[in-house]
């Protein structure tokens, strides 16, 4: 991609079930803490999941929050703090050069269910149908409330691609750059996934939800024990910029979008296939001119389903054959799956390794499986190493979509 | 159940749908529009409100009804007293 003009990461705002802002969040997964509450669902009873709790009123009136959506409202909150965090002066910025790009596993469900628990009260009766039914779950909702409550004029859409929306996003907003079409892209992933039943009956009715008694421990990739998924909320939004742009406004510069791959399994609608997740991993090695040993640290994808984990660390030794300086983790441990948000976020866990040359791992790990025992997988405890220059980050979701994204320390050959 | 009373059903409802304004000095002869920050969505809620929690239907053509305080009062009060409030 060197003909290309270079992306970089000027900021970054977020919100997790255990953190609602970077140093929070990342204190959190090298402290080996998860969060992960107990909530009643709809129809189902309780199920773990993981809950957000950022200040809802700090960037919209209260009306907002009334109109909108969850997920608008976390996307909002973390569109404002990315900004925050990017230094940029938003005043002299041209609005109409900023998109707005944001990867959603899915849209509407949360607000289709709560209309028809609500015309159920009434004989199930339409004329009891919300106005706000269709502005809330058109598929541009999140993306669309970013931009009312900042004012911004450039494009914005969302990318649906399953469970690897946060990378998608990324990519979309990388590509839309070097094409010129924008000169700023708040770009990520967002998900409410929590507040709809249907999703849980689903992964319930599938055998994919996970359940402990101990709620922070419902959620254990690479557990020999693991049973499905917890299912969270949470967002993730970053700055992107090209590179020359961020060098002459002096913006401290996070991280470089180094390449990436998103690929189509073209075999099944959940049983992911490692042959082509291989291939997703080696293409984006390619397109950074990098080599498997190049990687210092792999964000997997994983969450804790009994094969998904296993075809994922498939594909990995695939890749990562003789790569000693190649550490593994995973997020989902500490937070559940937050869907749309999980790759954005599971990415900007590890960030803070270019500083500090820490390794956040994986938890909940009683009894490593086997067919999981990755060399490099860094269990329980945060190690430190030498250094850290680059990541890739991993998320794959249903209908067979794959992605894989590098990123690398700024300044690194 | 007086005008009054239902210049109150309608400030609640309002209260809940624009949860920001200060209700206190609205004027009831003026245009609700005029003085406060509501658009056509909220005029819905209004009726949609109006309907759930009190059983009265504003057909599309009466919306203008619905200007002021006053004038909500002057047309619910017969709507209201048909349902025995």
């Amino acid at each position: 991609m060197s003909s290309k003009p270079r992306i970089v990461i000027t900021g970054l705002g977020l919100t997790a079930p255990n953190g609602n802002s970077l140093s929070e969040f990342r204190a959190n997964l090298l402290a080996g803490k998860a969060r992960i509450a107990v909530i009643d669902v709809r129809h189902m009873g309780k199920h773990p999941a993981g809950v957000c709790d950022f200040d809802t009123t700090k960037w919209q009136k209260r009306k907002e929050l009334r109109i909108g959506t969850r997920v608008g409202s976390i996307s909002i909150f973390c569109s404002r703090e990315a900004l925050g965090d990017s230094g940029l002066d938003w005043d002299k910025v041209d609005k109409s050069r900023v998109g707005v790009y944001l990867g959603i596993t899915e849209h509407g469900n949360v607000e289709t269910e709560n209309e028809i628990h609500n015309i159920s009260q009434f004989g199930n009766d339409t004329k009891y149908w919300t106005h706000h039914h269709n502005p809330r779950t058109v598929a541009n909702n999140p993306a669309g409330e970013v931009t009312m409550n900042m004012g911004i004029t450039g494009p914005h859409y969302t990318i649906g691609a399953a469970c690897a929306a946060g990378n998608a996003g990324l990519i979309q907003a990388a590509q839309m750059l070097q094409l010129g079409e924008v000169d700023v892209a708040f770009a990520g992933g967002v998900s409410e996934s929590i507040h709809t039943f249907g999703i849980f009956a689903g992964f319930k009715n599938q055998g994919a939800l996970g359940a402990h008694e101990d709620p922070t421990k419902a959620s254990r990739p690479f557990d020999k024990n693991r049973n499905g998924i917890v299912i969270s909320e949470g967002g993730a939004i970053y700055v992107l910029e090209r590179l020359d742009d961020a060098l002459a406004r002096g913006a401290r510069i996070i991280a470089e979008i180094a390449g990436w791959c998103i690929n189509s399994d073209a075999t099944d609608a959940v049983l992911p296939n490692p042959e082509r997740q291989t291939e997703c991993v080696h293409m984006a090695l390619k397109r950074a001119g990098m080599k498997p040993q190049d990687i210092h640290i792999v964000s997997t994808h994983a969450t804790a389903t009994a094969l998904g984990d296993i075809q994922e660390c498939t594909a990995l030794r695939n890749v990562f054959t003789d790569c000693p300086d190649t550490k593994i983790n995973n997020t989902k441990s500490f937070i559940g799956h937050c869907m749309g948000a999980a790759g954005a976020l599971e990415l900007a866990g590890n960030l803070p390794s270019f500083e500090d040359n820490w390794v956040h791992p994986t938890i909940n790990i009683d009894e490593l499986d086997p067919e999981c025992a990755l060399p490099g997988l860094v269990i329980n405890h945060p190690i430190k190493v030498a250094r850290v220059d680059t990541i890739l980050n991993n998320s794959f979701g249903m209908l067979g979509i794959n992605s894989a994204l590098i990123v690398k320390k700024y300044g690194v050959a | 159940m007086t005008k009054d009373d239902i210049k109150q059903v309608v400030l609640d409802i309002i209260a809940d749908i624009a949860p920001d304004e200060d209700l206190t000095t609205v004027k009831p002869e003026v245009r609700l529009r005029d003085q406060l920050s509501l658009d056509s969505m909220d005029f819905l809620d209004i009726v949609m409100e109006l309907r759930k929690k009190h059983g009265i239907e504003v057909p599309e053509a009466d919306y203008v009804q619905l200007a002021s305080l006053d004038s909500c009062a002057n047309y619910l009060l017969p709507k209201f007293e048909a349902k025995g409030k």
